[in-house]
């Protein structure tokens, strides 16, 4: 049997990935949420048609989301998380054991109760006692916090519908207010390749430069996401995404990862020439 | 039907440009007037039933369809109710577009200067005890005209004012631009229809949701409709939009099926709003905790208006930084507020952005207030009517410091929210030239003088003052 889905990266470009078998689907006012089961790619998780993230290749996306901010933060104790409903990056901060506190912000509430249920290797870590979630617009939580997190990481699916407001000028500046004087932001940065996704790169990364001392940018290759080459933001106060790593000091932590390594993240942050200079563009100092 | 009459584009084919820019169906829609459309001059069918169906839904006697926008509708109930010589008691912070129609007709602005807010800084509404007095000094007065509700949602009492004015057989004529939902939401301020008012106005592109430029004008059985056609026909144009027609129809259906939910939903939106933004601190979203019974008679609950000097920052630095730096554009940014426009195109997630655009505002630029100017309002000084004064031998181009003391023939305004800070007829004070070197500095957008960059004034002829 030929039973495909497609997700269209541009107009003329698609990904296909053969499914066995269609699990789930809902609707509700935020988006559409729907499961498959692959052979290639396990399940998948979509979010309007887009694919969110797969069995196969999740690890990579919550790996290079968590450990690069965690790594860098001598002592990161409280975090605040927003989006990440399908639980990913949540399990990677509880492989920290002096994590506190966990805070998750994610609107839809209708992606976690999916996860939990269709997603386990992924949303086991929701049931936690260190961790709460709150189902309520990101900007409404957040912009009235003050330098109360160490590290704030921003998973959103896109920058479209519920996501715009998580690419707008006043959620970074009040992100920047909520985190402590060493505080660390990483955020999605969508991809350098494609036309539409580059325009939302860099008017992210304008808006995190224009809030931030330091702003780097990062990459993975993550095989199911348009052109497999992705983009994240690294944004902090204080630290420096290379120089102030500390490799011994996270790997005598023992945490398994099957993507991050440290000389990876010394790596990672190190970009082509065409990304360098379309990230340079918008850096124009006011 | 094949087209041998105008517009020229028939249907778009002579202007494909036009067509890609706007869309098909759109200009399919520009069409003349023709027998089986009606005329807007003088309507005997299909516009007849759509100004009895507005009408009905407005609960007035009759109904007029108006493609001037709310200018033209509150200068026909000016040029309606007085003709040359005659008076009409106002509110000084009247739309430009009242002053302009005395231009015209040459009758008397009889002004009632409002009481001003001492903190805010802005004007309220008529006083009872003021409109009484006005009656009093003026009996033959022709009119009273309200803004109901003002540009920042203040209402008066206007049952109170019609009956008033009743007595004394003046007319009521009501600005209710601003105050189209008031006669389809619930727990509303008083429509002018229902309080018993002569003629009222309202824009139907502000909160109706129809097309820029397009408006429906209200009379009660006082007035004649067949004068007031008339009337309307002195400066109407002859070629009327039915863009903008079909806009006001469905638009005028659209409110009368749903407005009662959807003006709800407004409510709340705006009512959160106000909460949110009151617990940032230094901005003050004011409400109905305004009311006095009396100059704040009612209050327009759907207006998010926010008070900012306490942020050290005018309404206007507000109003740009919000457009400049959080792609957010407010309706009004004058010297101590901005004025947010909530409607039914709005969601929640725009109102967050908002919120927090706002508490990004006063973490990045929160400064001292002092050295900022706090009141919008100056008491003019009238020494002409404004017919006289605008057509009157001027001495024109003076520098704006050295006209102190001179009799102005222009207006000067900041726009939004197009109330004259000087029209003509009236005296030039420092007060006012400080004001209007003020809001120019603060980045307001000013207009109303000959000279586009407003550094001269045009002013009455020595010789002539008296």
């Amino acid at each position: 049997m030929e039973f495909w889905f497609s997700e269209l990266h541009t107009e003329n470009v698609k990904l296909s990935i053969k499914v066995n078998k269609h699990i789930f689907s809902e609707e509700n006012d935020h988006n559409r949420i729907d499961i498959f089961e692959s052979p290639e790619y396990g399940r998948v998780l979509t979010a309007d048609g887009y694919i969110v993230m797969t069995e196969r290749d999740e690890f990579i996306y919550h790996e290079m989301m968590t450990h690069i901010p965690m790594a860098v933060h001598p002592n990161p104790r409280k975090i605040l998380v927003f989006g990440a409903g399908d639980g990913g990056v949540v399990r990677e901060l509880l492989k920290y054991p002096d994590v506190e506190r966990i805070d998750m912000v994610e609107v839809n509430v209708g992606v976690v109760e999916a996860a939990k249920k269709y997603l386990p290797f992924s949303a086991s870590g929701l049931d936690s006692p260190k961790v709460t979630i709150y189902t309520q617009n990101a900007l409404r939580y957040v912009r009235h916090i003050v330098g109360e997190y160490d590290v704030i990481i921003v998973d959103s699916a896109g920058f479209y519908g519920p996501g715009e407001s998580l690419l707008s000028r006043e959620f970074y500046g009040s992100c920047y207010k909520a985190l402590r004087e060493d505080g660390i932001m990483v955020n999605q940065h969508q991809s350098p390749f494609y036309a539409d996704d580059r325009t939302e790169t860099q008017k992210a990364h304008k808006r995190i430069v224009e809030c931030f001392p330091i702003s780097r940018v990062y990459q993975a290759h993550i095989p199911t996401y348009p052109s497999g080459y992705w983009l994240f933001g690294y944004a902090s106060k204080k630290y420096h995404p290379v120089d102030d790593l500390d490799a011994k000091r996270w790997n005598d932590l023992g945490i398994e990862t099957n993507y991050y390594t440290t000389n990876l993240h010394k790596g990672c942050f190190a970009l082509p020439a065409y990304v360098e200079k379309l990230l340079a563009k918008v850096e124009s100092i006011r | 039907m094949v087209p041998f009459d105008v517009p020229g584009h028939k249907r778009g084919r002579g202007n494909p440009e036009l067509v890609k820019l706007l869309g098909k169906q759109c200009v399919e829609l520009d069409v003349n007037s023709m027998k089986p459309l009606d005329n807007l001059c003088h309507p005997i069918s299909v516009i007849k039933e759509a100004e009895d169906l507005a009408a009905e839904a407005f609960g007035a006697a009759h109904a007029f369809l108006m493609v001037g926008g709310t200018t033209s509708a509150v200068q026909t109930m000016v040029l309606t109710a007085s003709k040359k010589g005659e008076k009409i008691i106002l509110p000084r912070n009247v739309h430009r577009s009242v002053i302009n129609a005395l231009v015209i007709n040459g009758a008397t602005p009889i002004y009632v200067n409002p009481d001003v807010d001492n903190r805010l800084g802005i004007a309220l509404g008529m006083k009872i005890s003021q409109v009484e007095k006005a009656i009093e000094e003026n009996p033959d007065a022709v009119a009273i005209l309200v803004n109901n509700p003002s540009y920042y949602g203040i209402c008066s009492n206007l049952k109170r004012i019609v009956e008033l004015a009743h007595e004394h057989n003046m007319l009521v004529l009501v600005d209710e631009a601003h105050g189209t939902h008031f006669y389809f939401g619930d727990d509303m301020p008083l429509s002018a229809m229902a309080a018993g008012a002569d003629m009222s106005c309202v824009s139907m592109h502000k909160s109706g949701g129809s097309l820029t430029q397009s408006s429906i004008l209200l009379t009660n059985s006082t007035v004649g409709p067949g004068y007031v056609r008339q009337v309307i026909n002195l400066t109407q144009t002859t070629s009327a939009s039915y863009l903008l027609l079909a806009s006001l129809d469905i638009s005028r259906r659209n409110l009368a099926l749903r407005g009662k939910e959807a003006f709800a939903e407004v409510v709340d939106m705006a009512e959160y709003a106000r909460t949110e933004i009151n617990k940032i601190g230094d901005y003050y979203a004011y409400g109905s905790e305004l009311i006095n019974g009396d100059s704040i008679f009612d209050f327009d609950k759907t207006k998010l208006t926010v008070f900012t000097l306490d942020v050290g920052l005018a309404g206007i630095e507000v109003y740009d930084l919000l457009r400049d730096e959080y792609d957010i554009q407010m309706e009004l940014g004058d010297i101590g507020n901005t004025l947010a426009y909530i409607s039914i195109g709005d969601r929640m997630r725009e109102i967050e952005r908002l919120v927090s655009a706002l508490y990004d505002i006063r973490r990045r630029f929160k400064r001292d207030r002092t050295g900022l100017f706090d009141h919008e309002y100056i008491n003019p000084s009238v020494v002409m009517s404004p017919q006289e004064a605008f057509y009157a031998p001027k001495e024109e181009m003076i520098p704006i410091k050295e006209t102190n003391g001179r009799i102005c023939t222009e207006f000067v305004m900041s726009y939004p929210p197009g109330i004259p800070i000087l029209a003509p007829g009236e005296r030039i004070t420092q007060e006012i030239i400080d004001y209007i070197l003020y809001a120019k500095e603060k980045g307001c957008s000013m207009t109303g003088p000959e000279d586009p960059k407003i550094e001269y004034l045009n002013v009455i002829k020595e010789a002539t003052i008296y």
